[in-house]
């Protein structure tokens, strides 16, 4: 089978250069092939968005508007609770995104792995994904109370004296960004999959047949061929992380207090009071803060891949 | 030489699942055969009475039957919008990934902000209202649509990178024009990341309330996210009924994974055969 | 090949579906029908579809549709958002006060000075639906009072007497907290909740100083700098001091802190009285058990009640002709007697009507018979947000910080007159920039 695709390859590199030329009068890659996604994205995100980027130097009721230029930057950084959001967002982006590769990537592979009842545990790995984060929100704001939670119940079985998770400031951000991983790692773990699986068999046979042990096929073989995968997991929940704060809201509400507030709570809270200027300025700021984060990170893993 | 199965490692997977992930389902399910008086509790205990016909009867019928109404706009909003989706973004990222031209770095760009920028409701509006689009179905299948982009463009992307060009020089050289090149050549072999997508945004439309709200609002519109709010409130929840309505409409995505899992399964054998 | 085929059949077909939506099936109507959005709180909802109902038998003509919307800051967005892109209901339901101001009235709403019920309607409350001169709105239920749930029965196994100043309030406490009873219910999963005490005080702070919400509204007074005001954060401060919540305040929900308060585990709840309606749903047999009084201040004399007023019915410019017609209709009929009467059937009220001629029946709960002798004596005031636009909305987490001992009272007044300032900013009121 190999020797099949050398032929082609060869036979291919002859030829290349007749087509060259020809091929780039006429593309196999179209710019037309943007079109119809360029249209539906422009038209009703792209224009909204620069629309909204003008109100943010609005003081904006919805039904009418004051230019104020960057007062409402100014007032967004004087929030008192800003710089408890900015840590706490860090805080919770990296906490999130860091359990769900790794984890997400154990998973596929124990997933892919011979095991029993692989389609059992995939579904049920996947599962929290699909349930609204109403629900995991109450749920787990039921099984986290201090006195009659079951996490804490089962841990005094064992004798460990369980905390407030929500409720004690000190955890009440990462009691919320474990459950945040809960939920999502399904999603990781998927895509993991999706990425473990496209590697073709061939590549585990020969390394078995070399007396390669499972780790070593892992760490070889595995990772640096389902690094696309990695890539996007890391990328969409860094992003998701950073930006994202549903479980925050459905289970503390930012509380207790301001102590879990995350920007993008913060953000919506104004939203929410009505001030949509001062929110839109916000999520300026917050496009900022992410993309200076992200972009740099994205343009240095996908390096790497063309280079591979 | 057969692989063995190893059978403990499946053990103590599959205990350690029970308790993370069937745990916390257990509870909504409980809740949900709850009457109201005892849901009230909110206490992961043995339901007193079970109430299971009930409640399933109060959920469907809440508000002239919301619910179901509720399920065929919800469905027919997802299979839309999923499916033309998936098709419009796997053309982005296929040009994208190929073609590499000053213009790459512009469309990376404003793919990865369409992740980062929250969507400015107001405006979007606007813009709907002079498209003649503003409270129909058809609008909020484009606002899916375009909001939904940005997520399946990045991981086609990644995916077709790992796809060898050598295809697609011996499909040209065949004369296969860009059209046949795309879908009857690399399209097929996206399979695996191709439902990946189709089951996350499935989820994610499915789930999707914010943009129901403000976009299609209106009993006759309702999607199922929204059904939710008829059983909470500020003074009093009906906790029972609402994590009825929740196992509800975790229902047919729950199934709808199930059915594509076996896809996923067979992906992967067919990767077996691959190379 | 095959299957790709079908499927995109299949695809097209749901398509053209989707140009209709389920509901469209089956509806056609002759007549006027009239749109009437409110609140998913299912008293709300079972108060509007009676209305709507008993309207419609008596005006063939004409039919009223019930529509529902989330409550709290995600529904004062849809309000905001229907009510500027022109897409109201015909007749909405809202709060009055400062949330009405925020709604541009003179821009948005039809002015409804001209309506005769207009004569029968407490003075007092059509100040928080008057805008620029005019009254917009009608009231749509009962008012409600912010005060001090209590368990009587508990009360009269102790010795205890209705306390008429703080200082009792906080002795019966001692003795409620020696007798193994949770002194004061605290339920700050509902976060709203924990602002009931320094808002409920508000009639403390009018005795003491009776132009402190107009000086509020001009940025003359502050709450921090204010004694009268300040005295508001302090005793919710004290409470949690002296370790008279329940042990486990910071995680229960409303309903929760409900029932402890009906089977007297907990004596004192401060809260609004709408919660009455929950409380006979989940504890009917208790209800009788449980009574009311006002959030007592330093000074005995000067004792009464903080009143939150009911919201309203409001009618936006987008309604016009017939549709008008009819709607003015509707509201004159859920204010007249009749309107009122059929509330009364449907749900418990917690509070008296703002309508002369509505009186309430006697079998309603003890707490809200409770209330009655404070509105016949004059002693009660409308709450802030009634008299003043600014309300700030960072509170009920401000509060739940000093009730938790995160922040001390004055920090927290503090910070709540910055919080104010962005609300006044953004309703361009003068004296704030």
């Amino acid at each position: 089978m190999t020797s099949t695709v050398e032929d082609r390859r060869a036979e291919t590199r002859g030829t290349a250069a007749a087509i060259g030329r020809r091929a780039r009068a006429r593309s196999a890659y179209p710019y037309w092939f943007y079109l119809p996604a360029a249209i539906v994205y422009g038209v009703l995100f792209i224009v909204p968005t620069f629309a909204s980027f003008y109100f943010s130097l609005t003081r904006w009721t919805i039904f009418d508007y004051k230019f104020i230029g960057l007062d409402n930057f100014i007032q967004f950084f004087q929030e008192p609770a800003l710089v408890k959001g900015f840590t706490n967002t860090i805080i919770y982006a990296v906490v999130t995104s860091g359990l769900k590769v790794v984890l997400g990537l154990l998973l596929a592979v124990l997933l892919t792995s011979r095991i029993v009842a692989r389609g059992y545990l995939r579904s049920v790995v996947f599962f929290p994904v699909l349930v609204s984060t109403i629900g995991v929100g109450i749920t787990f704001t039921v099984l986290m109370n201090p006195q009659h939670g079951l996490i804490n119940r089962w841990l005094a079985v064992v004798g460990v004296d369980g905390p407030a998770w929500l409720t004690d400031p000190s955890y009440a951000l990462l009691s919320v960004a474990l459950v945040a991983v809960w939920k999502g790692v399904g999603l990781a773990t998927i895509i993991y999959i999706a990425g473990i699986v496209s590697i073709p068999q061939d590549y585990f046979e020969a390394a078995r047949v070399d007396g390669a042990s499972s780790f070593q096929s892992f760490r070889h073989i595995v990772l640096p061929l389902a690094r696309p995968a990695t890539v996007t997991v890391v990328i969409l929940s860094l992003i998701g992380g950073l930006r994202s704060f549903d479980l925050v809201w459905s289970m503390t509400r930012g509380g207790p207090g301001f102590t879990s507030d995350v920007i993008a709570s913060v953000i919506y809270k104004q939203y929410q009071a009505g001030f949509y200027g001062l929110s839109t300025a916000g999520n300026v700021v917050l496009f900022l803060v992410v993309t200076a984060i992200v972009v740099p990170l994205f343009w240095f893993l996908s390096r790497r891949e063309v280079e591979q | 030489m057969k692989r063995r199965r190893s059978y403990g490692l499946s053990a103590v997977a599959i205990l350690v699942s029970a308790v993370v992930f069937v745990v916390p389902f257990a509870f909504i399910a409980i809740t949900a055969v709850m009457d109201t008086r005892q849901s009230a509790e909110l206490q992961f205990s043995w339901p007193r009475h079970f109430h299971i016909v009930d409640n399933f009867v109060e959920v469907v019928t809440t508000r002239d039957y919301m619910l179901i109404i509720a399920f065929i706009n919800s469905t027919i909003l997802t299979v839309c919008s999923v499916t033309a989706m998936v098709v419009l973004a796997a053309m982005v990222a296929f040009v994208l990934q190929r073609r590499q031209s000053r213009w790459t770095g512009v469309v990376n760009f404003l793919v990865l902000s369409g992740l980062i920028i929250p969507p400015a409701v107001v405006p979007t509006i606007w813009v709907l209202q002079g498209l003649g689009l503003f409270r129909t179905m058809v609008g909020l299948i484009l606002v899916e649509i375009a909001f939904g982009l940005s997520f399946s463009i990045l991981l086609f992307r990644a995916f077709i990178a790992t796809i060898p060009r050598e295809l697609d020089e011996a499909a040209i050289i065949d004369g296969a024009g860009p059209l046949r090149l795309f879908f009857r050549v690399i399209f097929p072999l996206l399979r695996s990341v191709a439902i990946t997508v189709v089951v996350v945004q499935s989820v994610v439309v499915f789930n999707d309330f914010t943009n129901p709200l403000y976009f299609l609002p209106g009993e006759q519109n309702a999607t199922v996210q929204l059904t939710l709010y008829n059983f909470q409130s500020q003074y009093g929840t009906q906790y029972n009924l609402l994590f009825m309505n929740i196992l509800l409409i975790t229902i047919p995505p729950l199934v709808m994974f199930l059915f594509f899992n076996r896809q996923i399964v067979a992906g992967m054998t067919a990767g077996a055969i691959k190379g | 090949m095959h299957r790709r085929a079908a499927l995109a059949v299949a695809a097209a077909g749901l398509l053209a579906l989707g140009a209709c939506s389920a509901g469209d099936l089956g509806s056609s109507d002759d007549g006027t029908t009239v749109s009437f959005l409110v609140d998913n709180e299912p008293s709300t909802v079972k108060n509007s579809e009676a209305l709507a109902k008993a309207f419609n038998a008596k005006n063939p003509g004409i039919k009223v549709k019930v529509e529902t919307r989330p409550q709290g800051g995600e529904g004062d967005n849809i309000v905001k958002t229907r009510l500027a892109t022109g897409d109201m209901a015909n007749v909405f339901a809202y709060n009055s006060g400062s949330l009405f101001q925020a709604l541009k009235p003179e821009q948005n709403l039809v002015a409804l000075d001209d309506q005769a019920y207009q004569s029968t309607i407490d003075q007092v409350f059509k100040t928080t639906v008057t805008s620029g001169g005019k009254v917009y709105g009608a009231p749509y239920g009962a008012a409600v009072g912010g005060g001090i749930l209590y368990n009587k029965a508990v009360y009269s196994r102790l010795g205890l007497q209705v306390p008429k100043t703080w200082a009792e309030f906080m002795a019966n406490n001692a003795k409620l907290k020696a007798a193994g009873v949770a002194p004061v219910v605290q339920t700050y999963q509902d976060t709203w909740t924990s602002q009931v005490i320094v808002l409920g005080d508000f009639h403390n702070v009018a005795a003491a100083q009776p132009d402190f919400a107009d000086k509020f509204t001009k940025n003359q007074a502050k709450f921090a700098t204010t004694p009268a005001a300040l005295r508001s954060f302090q005793r919710l401060q004290e409470i949690h001091d002296a370790g008279y919540q329940n042990s486990d305040f910071a995680s229960l929900k409303l309903e929760q802190g409900l029932k402890m308060l009906a089977e007297g585990g907990g004596a004192h709840f401060p809260i609004l009285t709408f919660a009455l309606a929950t409380l006979a749903a989940n504890n009917p047999d208790q209800v009788k058990d449980v009574g009311f009084f006002a959030l007592p201040g330093d000074d005995a004399d000067k004792f009464g009640l903080t009143v939150w007023e009911p919201g309203a019915f409001y009618i936006p410019k987008s309604t016009t002709g017939a549709k008008l017609d009819a709607a003015k209709k509707f509201v004159a009929f859920a204010v007249s007697k009749e309107g009122c009467d059929t509330i009364i059937k449907t749900t418990t009220p917690g509070g008296p009507f703002v309508i002369k001629g509505c009186t309430l029946p006697d079998n309603v709960p003890p707490a809200v018979k409770d209330m009655q002798p404070y509105f016949d004596s004059g002693a009660n005031s409308p709450a802030l947000e009634f008299l003043s636009p600014v309300k700030g909305p960072a509170l009920e987490q401000i509060t739940v910080e000093v009730g938790s001992g995160i922040r001390k009272a004055a920090d927290g007044a503090a910070l709540y007159d910055q919080d104010v300032k962005k609300q006044a900013q953004q309703l361009g009121l003068p004296g704030w920039s």
